[in-house]
């Protein structure tokens, strides 16, 4: 009974409960077995039992959700995989999180994560990393490892990350599953545990294109206590776009060349010749400073991180050392509690906002936003969606590139200039190199998130990738 | 074109305390960093303005009435140290 109902997708388990042909605590009950098998290291958190009310009545259908360490949930540890944090169970929970736990969602557990988000591998986590259930000796992406490796694994149905520049999309695609990250403003983010305010976004990780639309469409819309969020523009339906006619896709050089390796450039071609199968039109377009993405994405990001990790100093919450003086209880909490990556990315951002580089670092870096923006205008004023691999490469090894944090930063380069420029993008599955999965990114412009999940979803269908052996390891 | 002086500079202005050892693979690490990153300095920005925010949003306001807002007892539950009316940290001249 258990094994058969986790192996359906959550829309299809939604349905049947909706149907009355399944109940929901049964179906927590299933999942919460899965997930307790956990030998991944994906979660850091599982709920005990099946929460007393399930709003199975909702259009999610009570189907359990898997959330990253980094939303914070009433009551219930919320670390961002920090050790900084370990043990904190906070006041409040996250809008996004309300809105899916009415919609349907109730929480299954708390995914591991790259500390406080920062990190493509997971391996910067405080509780230690997550595996790639492809294959257990390589990284899962990050910094949403732990919910990618769960969706992929089987151990949860479906999950939510953030993706400040790829958390979503780049373990999305490295473990074989959809990842999208939506419009800057279109998910309230009050209650995510700040990284790069103006960069981050909550956004769905999900077994395939349907069960994506489906998550996102309830947690999307303004919300009071996030002054940068936004009424979504349009109603979202689920997709059923089976041709691309019509529609035109621009591949940037930039983002499809130098620097992808072999296998995943066949993928990606292979990819491109379906959505001319498909009807679609594929043309080249430049993106011509993307290329700089990754310099300004790693001033931006880090210099608004210095601010945002402020706030843990000790006095509010979280872990305090130190018995000397205040400055020495300052000093010797965050020297404690925070992991390397997080203290790299805290010297950057303080550096390039140091008086005397302010202008040159930290100033410029916002001019290059602006010039990558204008870029994606402009293409898509020729285009009306934007096609790229998810990740240069496949998953790397573990420990293979921890010793060399500037290798790791580059790897970003097809995912930093989309949030950069606030627009949204997916990757979906597109094939497999090595025994391993390769991820294609389709961008669009602000709110086309309509547009890229139907084009998404006619091609998912037509690549018709299986993902059941992660499922079955 | 980061030195190890200004890398503890930045680390007393971050409240960050490093080790000996920490501060140099930092200033290591840190210098290869930035030498890429500084790439951007060739670029001609000219009258470009910055983008700090990509939502175009003005004013963003609320009605300025009393709402109810996280009890003290609560806020105070998580600190590591606090007593009933507030948090308590050791004193800066200690």
């Amino acid at each position: 009974m258990s094994s058969e109902v986790t192996e359906l997708t959550a829309a299809d388990a939604a349905g049947r409960v909706r149907g009355g042909e399944l109940s929901a605590a049964e179906l927590f009950a299933a999942w919460r077995e899965r997930a307790a098998g956990d030998s991944l290291n994906a979660y850091l958190w599982l709920a005990d039992e099946a929460p007393g009310e399930i709003a199975a009545e909702g259009p999610l259908g009570g189907v359990p959700l898997a959330v990253k360490d980094l939303f914070c949930t009433e009551g219930i540890p919320s670390a961002a995989g920090s050790r900084i944090l370990e043990g904190y169970r906070p006041p409040y929970t996250a809008t996004v999180v309300e809105r899916l736990t009415q919609a349907g969602a109730p929480t299954l557990g708390k995914t591991n994560m790259d500390e406080f988000a920062m990190g493509s591998s997971n391996e910067n986590s405080g509780f230690g990393p997550v595996k790639n259930p492809w294959d257990e000796s390589r990284v899962p992406g990050g910094s949403s490892g732990g919910s990618a490796a769960a969706v992929a694994a089987g151990l949860a149905p479906w999950a939510i990350g953030t993706d400040t520049g790829g958390s979503i999309r780049q373990p999305a695609a490295l473990c074989g599953i959809v990842g999208l990250k939506p419009t800057y403003g279109a998910c309230s983010r009050y209650g995510m545990i700040a990284f790069a305010s103006s960069l981050d976004q909550a956004g769905p990780l999900t077994r395939d294109v349907t069960d994506c639309a489906l998550l996102f469409g309830q947690m999307i819309g303004r919300d009071p206590r996030d002054s940068t969020s936004l009424a979504f523009p349009e109603e979202l339906t689920l997709p059923t776009a089976e041709r691309l006619d019509g529609l035109r896709f621009g591949v940037p050089p930039e983002l499809s060349g130098e620097g992808i390796e072999p296998g995943v450039r066949e993928v990606f071609d292979q990819t491109l010749a379906r959505i001319e199968e498909l009807g679609g039109q594929v043309v080249d377009v430049a993106l011509p400073h993307s290329n700089e993405g990754i310099s300004a994405y790693y001033l931006i990001a880090p210099a608004e991180a210095s601010a945002n990790l402020a706030r843990f100093d000790g006095v509010r919450y979280g872990a305090r050392a130190g018995d000397g003086d205040l400055l020495s209880m300052y000093e010797e909490t965050r020297e404690q509690g925070f992991g390397d990556e997080v203290k790299r990315r805290i010297l950057i951002g303080t550096y390039a906002l140091s008086s005397g580089y302010y202008d040159a670092l930290y100033g410029r870096a916002l001019r290059v936003r602006t010039k990558i923006a204008q870029d994606f205008r402009a293409a898509f004023e020729r285009v009306d969606l934007i096609v790229t691999p998810t990740s240069p490469t496949v998953a790397f090894g573990l420990g293979e590139r921890t010793d060399d944090p500037l290798a790791m930063y580059l790897s970003d380069f097809c995912t930093v200039p989309m949030p950069l420029a606030g627009i949204p993008a997916i990757s979906i599955p597109g094939g497999m190199s090595e025994g391993l999965p390769v991820g294609v990114q389709l961008a669009g412009p602000a709110f086309s998130e309509g547009r890229i999940l139907d084009a998404a979803f006619a091609l998912e269908t037509a690549i018709g990738f299986d993902g059941s052996a992660a499922r079955d390891a | 074109m980061i030195d190890s002086e200004q890398v503890r500079y930045v680390a007393r202005l971050a409240r960050l305390r490093l080790s000996d050892e920490e501060v140099d693979r930092m200033t290591g690490e840190l210098g290869s960093i930035l030498d890429h990153i500084e790439k951007i300095s060739a670029l001609d920005l000219e009258g470009v303005e910055p983008t700090s925010h990509v939502v175009e949003l003005e004013n963003v306001l609320r009605p300025d009435e009393p709402h109810e807002s996280l009890p003290r007892d609560v806020a105070l539950a998580e600190a590591p140290d606090a007593n009933e009316t507030g948090f308590r940290v050791p004193s800066p001249g200690a």
